[in-house]
């Protein structure tokens, strides 16, 4: 003991870290509300990043950042190195879980108020921290270099090509050369490895330095406003007569609550394994439907749903006025109520966020914008549909299938959903709609004039205008009963200059 | 020597130290800068403007559109597959071709084509064109991208060793223009500016892309 003493002593004299420790910790007073499980989100996420060190640089250990070999290396990760691929699962699941408690970190920070006067800046570091985490999440999935990265390569070079003036040299920039390929893949792993991480460990370092600076976010009361003139005087006198010792008052909750969130992470590794990789980055493989990672979900649908006129400008400008609008908050919002009883916008503004982001991430998930490219071949048309069908009908099935309408229309709650179901179209739309829908197109369909002869078309629509519920008739044109009444002679008086209705426009 | 002047001195002294490590900064950025921006400046090498070989034009019967894969004619050693790339031939007639590049105008996804219903269709957001490359549905603002060609020595080649992009289609790419076939066959010319905003490094200017057209096949075509 009294060895560990002179030993201890010996490192004091020359490091002299005692009192900075014991400041920042036993001296460090914090008022005695904010030791709440609301406040450790924080600490989290700096536990997971440092999680995300450690395992980074393990994989670092066998993974080859090489356009040959990336792919490979993984899968001997996965399967030949011992416990590999349980690194590899921690990494994976560890980002998906510090993309979320950044997320939840900042919902938290935002609903306190603890941007407000005068954490500004802490925000402002905050908001580039979120960046960069999202920066590591997406070259994290580049690093995977499977299909799903190479073809999400693609994705965000489109995407980049379209800045006016500059995109193209952007491109160019982003992947190291003409086209996708290994300078693609060393360039984000440098930003992976080297660039991002050094600029996060830089902010988080300041981030912190600011919270034990200035103090933690105090439990915000309804009613009590910041000032400018008065906020901090009034803190420190919180902290004096309300204060408890940050050690051990409030960090054995961050403490309890880091193992918890680790716990989970190894959970998940275990449970679900690694992710990927997907199949190899080989461009000449074109039977893939690429996906992004979770956190990238909301971004797929959206570019899916927006409409095409409108897709650039939300793509250059939504991210600017995004980042803007959380830049420059605490100077919008710098001074007066914390509480979110009283904040009745800013909590309709986080669920408003939270139900898009959710909505379009489930959205997402079920991709009813994407044809279904095997349903032609891979889902028949339901037996019930074609019972006591004509051959004329049944011939129009066929070509209802081999013409891949299936791949966007579903029948029988089979096949794609870009169009509309069609098991009731015959009630929606009359046969001479049907034909001009079919031949023309149009709202987001495109016309088959050229690819269906005049025979096809009529098999086609004879089949179509069989789908409609039982009991409910199929639509008919009003107006041309009309017409075709007033035209046709009277059956008494037969008119000689008037020729028979033809078949084709006999009314049923 | 009095106290102030030494100041002086010393501080001067200061100033060119900084002055000094500012000028040696910029001297170092200078290739610095030009290394981190090799790929836009593409260096000395312009090897994957070069045209690519997709076989010989009789494996693309009339009428018909057929995947064709090309090698990407600049590779470096870690490239792996991703230098080997695949592309849509479609042969209008018996010298005149459309080759689409795989991605999709929209976002870049690989486009596949069904011969049935004579459509391109997109997997990611559900983009659609026709049998010409134009556009039919979805998202895409514009038409496939399509890459310069031409026939040498009766083997269908590309100029196609750039990713296109919408703010950057294989239309910027310097090489031969393609021919102007497509007014005569698509519904709408998406190509049309295409065409006018060419260049040709081969001798074959935009105003003479035609006359080279009529020349393939015929003789090695202006290369």
């Amino acid at each position: 003991m009294r060895l560990i003493n002179q030993i201890g002593e010996w490192f004091e004299h020359r490091l002299q870290l005692a009192a900075p420790i014991r400041e920042i910790t036993v001296g460090h007073r914090i008022p005695r509300n904010t030791a709440s499980w609301f406040y450790v989100f924080g600490s989290a996420a700096l536990t997971i990043f440092m999680l995300q060190l450690v395992t980074g640089i393990l994989l670092a250990l066998i993974y080859v950042p090489s356009g040959a070999e990336a792919w490979s290396s993984l899968q001997n990760l996965n399967h030949d190195v011992a416990l590999g691929w349980f690194i590899r699962a921690l990494h994976g699941w560890g980002s998906n879980f510090m993309v979320a408690v950044v997320l939840i970190h900042m919902v938290q920070v935002f609903l306190f108020g603890a941007y407000k006067f005068p954490r500004e800046l802490t925000w402002i570091v905050g908001v580039f921290l979120l960046l960069m985490t999202l920066g590591m999440a997406f070259s994290g999935q580049v690093l995977r270099f499977d299909q799903d990265a190479y073809w999400g390569l693609g994705i965000g070079a489109s995407i980049a090509s379209r800045v006016p003036i500059m995109g193209p040299a952007i491109v160019k920039i982003m992947l190291g050369g003409p086209i996708i390929a290994g300078a693609t893949l060393s360039r984000f792993f440098a930003l992976h490895v080297f660039v991002i991480p050094g600029m996060l460990i830089l902010f988080v370092a300041v981030h912190l330095l600011m919270v034990l600076k200035l103090g933690i976010n105090e439990w915000p009361m309804p009613g009590r406003l910041v000032h400018r003139a008065t906020y901090e005087k009034e803190y420190r006198e919180l902290e004096k007569t309300d204060g408890v010792p940050f050690v051990p008052n409030g960090i054995w909750k961050d403490m309890f609550f880091a193992a918890f969130i680790l716990l989970a992470i190894a959970a998940c590794a275990i449970y679900f394994g690694p992710f990927g990789p997907s199949g190899t980055p080989d461009p000449t493989i074109i039977q893939t439907a690429p996906r992004p990672d979770y956190f990238f979900l909301w971004l797929y649908a959206l570019l899916s749903l927006l409409p095409p006129a409108m897709e650039t400008p939300a793509l250059l400008i939504g991210p600017v006025v995004v980042i803007a609008g959380l830049l420059l908050l605490p100077f919008l919002s710098g001074e007066g109520e914390k509480s979110w009883l009283r904040r009745p916008i800013a909590v309709l503004t986080i669920l408003l966020v939270a139900v898009i982001l959710g909505t379009f991430t489930h959205l997402a998930g079920l991709a009813p914008w994407s044809p279904q490219m095997n349903a032609w071949s891979g889902d028949p048309v339901p037996a019930r549909f074609l019972h006591g069908t004509t051959a004329l009908q049944r011939q129009g099935a066929l070509i209802f299938q081999s013409k891949q309408c299936r791949n966007c229309h579903s029948l029988g709650e089979l096949g794609g959903q870009r169009g509309p179901a069609l098991d009731s179209v015959a009630v929606r739309l009359t046969q001479d709609q049907l034909i001009r829908q079919v031949i023309q197109g149009g709202g987001n369909m495109p016309a088959y004039g050229k690819n269906l002869s005049p025979a096809e078309t009529t098999a086609l629509v004879a089949f179509l205008e069989t789908l409609h519920p039982q009991g409910q008739p199929a639509a008919r044109d009003a107006s041309r009963d009309q017409v075709l009444r007033e035209s046709s002679p009277p059956p008494t008086s037969p008119d000689p200059a008037q020729p028979a209705l033809s078949p084709s426009t006999k009314q049923p | 020597m009095s106290q102030d002047a030494n100041i002086t001195r010393r501080g001067f002294l200061m100033r060119a130290g900084i002055l000094l490590n500012g000028l040696v900064a910029l001297a170092l950025a200078v290739p610095i800068l030009r290394y981190v921006l090799a790929s836009l400046t593409r260096g000395r090498n312009n090897a994957y403007l070069s045209w690519v070989a997709l076989g010989p034009v009789a494996d693309f019967p009339q009428g018909e559109t057929r995947l064709a894969t090309f090698r990407n004619p600049f590779v470096t050693p870690t490239d792996g597959k991703t230098v080997d790339t695949a592309c849509w031939v479609r042969r209008v007639d018996s010298d005149h071709f459309q080759v689409f590049a795989i991605n999709c105008a929209h976002l870049g996804c690989p486009v596949r084509w069904f011969p049935q219903s004579g459509l391109f269709m997109c997997p990611c957001h559900g983009g659609a064109y026709y049998r010409d490359g134009s556009r039919a549905s979805g998202p895409p603002e514009r038409g496939l991208f399509e890459y310069p060609y031409k026939i040498s020595n009766g083997a269908l080649t590309i100029q196609a060793g750039e990713l296109p992009t919408p703010g950057d289609s294989t239309a910027r790419l310097q090489g031969a223009t393609p021919p102007d076939q497509l007014v005569a066959i698509g519904p709408t010319n998406h190509f049309a500016n295409l065409s006018a905003t060419s260049h040709s490094n081969d001798g074959c200017s935009a105003a003479t892309a035609n006359g080279c057209a009529e020349l393939l096949g015929k003789r090695p075509p202006c290369a």
